[in-house]
């Protein structure tokens, strides 16, 4: 297994390049993506010496990534931020376009309490200070899919800073450990998406469709508090969790409801940070890592070869494993941010300072937003580990699968059975049988109730647990069959007839002389031999524990 | 577009002087500088057309610059002149769109119910001009 030169140990994580003579790293070719992976032990240049130290020789120099992360998020509302057109995925083109978002002059925005509230409640959730008064902007700029040449959003004051989102790595040698890590949350802010550009390169046009300008935006700034992919992919995974759970955003990536653009940079520890670069782009959550980690790497290299760092934008290509420099703008984008003229300071009030007498379609209450909050991902987490009693990684990997967590929860409901059964039978076999097809838990043709039924007979010891995994299969494969049907119809009962089980025994013993003389002479393995004859004799309907118990006695042993 | 590249090279040869210099100016020089008219026609997507364009936009930012003689020191800026208005807050609910036939009439170029824009490296913007000259004849 090739050691790889590029090592790192999350958390705190350092990279440590090795300069070893003249090799240009930039003859790479196309990576792999899997830079990140020393772990598994592949990889990317694989032609260079074998470094197993784990401390920095000397000439080697060692880097520290740090990552920040600017995450898009369309908030889950009927209607548009500032206007009364629908917010919906999939629609015919420019079918959901009012006049406001089509820019026509005269119209004017009408802020969504429902965003406001959004944005409250995840404000609230990451820990935020709400700001009481906040205000609304113009960032101006030229796209064919932003037809007012300016998007609203909110640059001098946004609705909530300070906050803090609190998520979890693996780490450890098989990766079965969890460490806590927090990202500090610089602001949350409202601002308005732009619509969508598809570019036809055949006929030299781009289309524009506006059904998305002027859908809410939840603009999430977390600090450079992350230090490689992994780090910032767990982060992202669980402000998803969080914004589902509040049910503020179903940032589904792949819907385009969660975007993330990263700022990254790298140093030499204890020196000032490095001139960072944003990559855009990230809109996957498999290669959000991957990305991060390229660019890490690729800083790394130009540095480590005596290059510079240029504060660009890049982009990543999925089909490359590489990010490409995006934009050609002759120096920074100047955006021109003025104040919002059309829309006054936005108010919120607390039990406080409410005032009174007003229409409560009007005022936005933080306190009883606060405790409506629905229960936050860490919570329930502790709740499923105290509880049940199961390790933190199993309620991280109950909470990462839609309706895993429901189900789960409905077995525990119906089944006698102990509750760490039901653990590993939900997370290793049912998951595993969904993994396989490639099924979300909401096509699983095994209900919750049909699962309960077979962990009960497993419990009351009706059936071997490898009986059990048989039902388990025949369950999937056909539908509407209970396990105890099942179980009649393959003869899978365990033998119940404890005379019959005896008579099986002795016949057995008598039958097979030279290995019972085997076991009196004190072979400890020929016992397992006369088991597996009555087992194969009981049609594996007897449980092997109950058999040596049986045999022993009458061997008189 | 010729005659600014002209009269562009003109002020590039005026001696190097890179600016014009406002004639009513108390407070020194507010020179607005052939980088910042090209900066701010790119941005704005506006041409300044001539030279007596900008000499009226120093005029303009001269006018303005009388602001400064009022004392605000210790005074809170408005954000607005909005600012003590309510914020109305609408209601979640869907009440518009479903227009698109109309909202398609106002393009030249549509493509089924798509709006059409030419790609970004080509694309042709005809740019707003910001002052025309006087008329001669009066």
């Amino acid at each position: 297994m090739a050691t790889p030169v590029l090592r790192w140990c999350c958390p705190g994580r350092r990279w440590v390049f090795a300069g070893i003579g003249g090799v240009s790293r930039h003859g790479r070719g196309v990576p792999t993506g899997s830079t990140s992976s020393g772990k598994r032990g592949q990889s990317s240049v694989a032609q260079q010496p074998l470094i197993t130290a784990q401390k920095p020789r000397k000439g080697e120099r060692e880097w520290a990534a740090v990552v920040g992360l600017e995450i898009h998020a369309q908030i889950a509302s009927n209607s548009k931020l500032f206007s009364g057109s629908q917010v919906d995925f999939a629609a015919p083109p420019n079918s959901l376009v009012s006049f406001f978002d089509a820019s026509l002059p005269g119209t004017l925005p009408v802020l969504n309490r429902r965003c406001v509230e959004a944005a409250v409640m995840t404000g609230l959730a990451l820990d935020c200070h709400i700001n009481r008064r906040s205000l609304f902007d113009r960032k101006h700029y030229f796209y064919a899919d932003l037809p007012a040449g300016y998007q609203i959003t909110q640059q001098r004051l946004p609705i909530a800073v300070n906050g803090s989102l609190v998520y979890s790595v693996c780490v450890g040698k098989r990766r079965s450990q969890m460490v806590t890590k927090t990202a500090g949350v610089k602001q949350i802010q409202l601002e308005q998406d732009s619509g969508k550009s598809l570019h036809d390169s055949l006929r030299s046009q781009t289309l524009i469709d506006l059904n998305r300008a002027g859908v809410g935006l939840l603009e999430v700034v977390l600090e450079p508090d992350m230090s490689c992919g992994e780090e910032a992919a767990a982060a992202i995974r669980e402000l998803q969790l969080i914004l589902q759970a509040l049910g503020t955003s179903q940032a589904n990536m792949a819907e385009g409801q969660l975007r993330v653009d990263a700022n990254i940079s790298v140093h030499n520890p204890g020196e000032p940070l490095g001139v960072r670069t944003e990559v855009k782009n990230l809109n996957s959550a498999r290669f959000l890592a991957k990305a991060i980690d390229y660019e890490i790497q690729r800083q790394i290299n130009e540095l480590e070869n005596g290059g510079k760092i240029l504060n660009e934008t890049r982009s990543f290509d999925y089909k490359l494993g590489c990010t490409v420099p995006m934009r050609d703008k002759e120096g920074k984008q100047d955006y021109r941010f003025m104040p919002e003229p059309n829309l006054p300071p936005l108010l919120l009030y607390d039990s406080e300072s409410l005032p009174t007498g007003t229409d409560p379609q009007q005022v936005i209450n933080i306190d009883q937003l606060r405790e409506q909050l629905p229960e936050l991902p860490r919570v329930t987490r502790e709740k499923l580990v105290q509880q049940y009693g199961m390790l933190p990684e199993h309620s991280f990997a109950l909470l990462n699968e839609v309706g895993l967590l429901e189900f789960f929860q409905n077995v525990i409901k119906e089944t006698r059975a102990e509750p760490k059964k039901v653990t590993s039978w939900v997370l290793n076999t049912f998951l595993g049988f969904l993994k396989q097809q490639n099924l979300a838990v909401s096509e699983s043709p095994v209900t919750p109730s049909a699962l309960a039924e077979l962990l009960d007979l497993l419990d009351r010891k009706a059936i071997s647990s490898s009986a059990a995994k048989q039902v388990f299969q025949e369950l999937w494969r056909s539908k509407g069959k209970t396990p105890a049907q099942i179980v009649a119809e393959k003869k899978l009962e365990l033998m119940q007839d404890a005379e019959a089980l005896e008579q099986l025994c002795r016949s057995t013993l008598e039958a097979h002389p030279q290995v019972v003389t085997d076991v009196k002479k004190g072979n400890p393995r020929a016992i397992n031999k006369l088991i597996g004859l009555v087992r194969r004799a009981t049609l594996g309907r007897a449980d092997p524990t109950v058999i040596k118990e049986v045999l022993e006695r009458q061997l008189s042993l | 577009m010729w005659t600014r590249r002209v009269w562009l090279g003109l002020r590039a040869s005026a001696g190097g002087r890179r600016g014009f210099p406002s004639k009513a100016d108390p407070q020194g020089s507010r020179r607005v500088t052939a980088e910042l008219i090209e900066h701010l026609e790119r941005l704005a997507l506006v041409d300044f057309g001539s030279q007596e364009a900008v000499a009226r936009l120093e005029k303009a930012i001269a006018f303005a610059d009388r602001l400064r003689a009022v004392d605000t020191d210790g005074v809170e800026p408005m954000e607005s002149v909005l600012e003590d208005r309510c914020l109305y807050l609408r209601s979640d609910n869907v009440v518009e769109g479903n227009c698109a036939e109309e909202l398609l009439q106002n393009s030249h170029h549509v493509v089924e119910e798509y709006f059409v824009a030419p790609p970004e490296k080509h694309m042709e913007i005809t740019p707003f001009c910001l002052w025309t000259p006087p008329s001669k004849h009066r």
